[in-house]
């Protein structure tokens, strides 16, 4: 259910984004899903990869820091309201979402969202308990 | 004598400037004699070190057994904080500053009556030694409080009979107006905020050069020949430099007369000598070393050959200006590693302090000085470790405002943190270097 999210420091400078990408791209680890917090001192690069202890150790042996945080995947319709509705589920529970962002690949008229819990565990919970499909991490991993 | 008068004159207080070289020397072997039996009753510190030498007060027999005192260093100052090197019972003491320490506690310095009235009367002797007298107007940019600038150059102006403005430091425009409008004609401050202050003028359209300001009393920091070229080409003044430290009195241990040939001491006051740092040997005038000082006339916390870490040499020979006061180089560099950013002393140390104590583990830091605008900047630029790096951005902007916020607390001054990427500190020998300053190439 839970899938592994890298994280890692970037300066906000040009190029700081690319080294790690191509880094990885080198090792043949595919990134499925990539996510850019900015601010106007520095940037946190979040990647979902086809293999993340791999991605981990390439990174790390490259001077990066890189931290490991379970995320989860949540399908919900593409279409007016469907996030929402989704949202509006969480509404009642007790958790919270740090942040979110959109998978590139939708599927079966559905969207993707990864959203980043404070306690990833209850919320695969409070959702399950709403009838909200959380998606096996495979699905997200192999493509 | 009308304010605005270009010509130095002679200023009675001046007088013991000009006393003659035996004199002066019997007065200093007096006072020291009379200083250090003091320090040696009333000071434990001071009593256990003479003990442990073997050395009675009443030995010291010659200006030159002074090389046979123990050293009194900062450390000392900060292991008995805060009252322990006081020699006056409390009830004597009338007042008390403080500046930072090496770490995050503030050394403590007090002053009897008799002391206030010594500091105002070398304070005094600057002034008149900058050319001021009755009926000038001072601005002093200096910050009132703890740090001894402000009640220094206070004291020192009222006692020459100018009409002070106590404006402290910050908030440029309304010194601008005040410099403008109340026809200022001497102005005190560091010279890295003068420079600010001829810059923001020019924005604002009031050309200095224009203004009855004649006289800059400048210090607290060290600054160069090509800062006067520079200030006095701006603005047409003639600028002073003047050196003082807390542990001694605060400003007035030295300063600049008319000839800017080096900074005269008051030696009557303040014993100086100028040692090897490493060895502590004495050296000879002329040569260069760390300046070393003792208070001749400071009863309420008296420093014997307290080491200032100023690095300078004793000029030999006569000044034109006809003062048998010794004369000192200007101080160019500092033989720690403090640093002066805007006025406020900084040691790297407090910095790794703050960084270990809110980070849990040392980053690699490295301190960038620059000068933007005249005015010091420092920013310290920390490596993310694992142990404080977060997938979420508002733990990561905490953690830097919360390094801000403690290094203002404990250094005094609100400085720039950026966290950059791991490993990108330049290292050598697999340390960092810890310094940078620019502030040279601006």
């Amino acid at each position: 259910m839970k899938i592994q999210q890298l994280s890692i420091f970037a300066e906000n400078k040009p190029g700081h984004i690319a080294a790690p990408c191509r880094l990885l791209a080198e090792q043949g680890v595919d990134i499925r899903a990539l996510a850019l917090a900015d601010t106007q001192k520095f940037g946190i690069l979040r990647l979902i990869v086809s293999d993340a202890t791999k991605a981990t150790r390439v990174l790390e042996a490259a001077g990066h820091v890189v931290k490991t945080t379970e995320v989860i995947a949540i399908a919900v319709p593409d279409q007016p309201g469907g996030l929402a509705q989704v949202l509006a589920t969480l509404g009642g529970t007790s958790v919270s979402i740090e942040y979110m962002y959109a998978f590139p690949f939708g599927r079966d008229g559905k969207a993707v969202l990864i959203f980043r819990f404070d306690d990833p565990d209850a919320a695969i919970k409070a959702l399950q308990s709403k009838g909200v499909p959380v998606l096996a991490g495979d699905l997200i991993l192999k493509g | 004598m009308t304010p605005g008068d270009p010509k130095p004159v002679f200023h009675p207080a001046s007088a013991p400037d000009f006393v003659p070289l035996p004199l002066l020397r019997k007065l200093q072997l007096d006072r020291l004699r009379a200083i250090v039996s003091h320090a040696y009753e009333r000071v434990e510190l001071f009593g256990q070190r003479l003990e442990d030498r073997n050395l009675a007060p009443a030995r010291i027999q010659s200006l030159d057994d002074v090389s046979r005192l123990p050293f009194t260093t900062k450390a000392d100052l900060r292991d008995t904080y805060p009252f322990g090197l006081f020699a006056s019972p409390l009830k004597d003491v009338v007042r008390v500053h403080a500046s930072s320490g090496t770490t995050g506690k503030p050394i403590v310095v007090a002053y009897t009556k008799a002391d206030v009235d010594v500091w105002t009367s070398v304070m005094v002797r600057s002034f008149a030694a900058c050319g001021l007298h009755e009926g000038d107007i001072i601005q002093n940019a200096y910050g009132y409080g703890l740090f001894t600038g402000g009640l220094g150059m206070h004291y020192g102006g009222e006692g020459i009979g100018a009409t002070v403005i106590p404006i402290s430091g910050g908030n440029t425009d309304r010194q601008i107006m005040v410099l403008k409008d109340f026809g200022v004609t001497a102005i005190c401050c560091t010279p890295t905020y003068f420079l600010h202050l001829v810059d923001r003028a020019a924005q604002l359209g009031v050309d200095m050069r224009t203004l009855p300001l004649r006289v800059g009393v400048f210090g607290a920091e060290p600054w160069t020949q090509s800062m006067r070229r520079h200030i006095e080409n701006a603005t047409d003044i003639q600028a002073f430099d003047i050196y003082g430290l807390s542990e001694i009195i605060g400003p007035g241990v030295a300063v600049e007369c008319p000839q800017h040939e080096g900074l005269h001491i008051f030696e009557d006051h303040f014993y100086p000598e100028v040692v090897d740092p490493e060895t502590g040997r004495v050296l000879p005038d002329g040569q260069e070393g760390e300046l070393v000082l003792t208070t001749l006339s400071k009863w309420a916390m008296p420093m014997i050959r307290y080491r200032t870490r100023d690095i300078t040499a004793i000029l030999p020979g006569a000044c034109p200006c006809g003062r048998t006061l010794r004369r000192m180089r200007r101080i160019g560099r500092r033989s720690d590693d403090m640093l002066i950013v805007r006025g406020v002393n900084v040691y790297p140390s407090q910095i790794e302090a703050v960084l270990l104590e809110v980070e849990g583990t040392l980053p690699h830091y490295q301190l960038i000085l620059t000068r933007e605008h005249g005015l010091d900047q420092l920013e310290a630029q920390v490596e993310v470790t694992p142990q404080v790096f977060s997938d979420r951005v508002g733990v990561l902007e905490a953690l830097s405002e919360k390094l801000v916020d403690t290094i203002e607390r404990v250094v005094g001054i609100r400085i720039k943190v950026t966290l950059v990427e791991p490993q990108t500190i330049q290292r050598s020998e697999g340390k960092a270097k810890r310094v940078i300053d620019k502030r040279g190439q601006s």
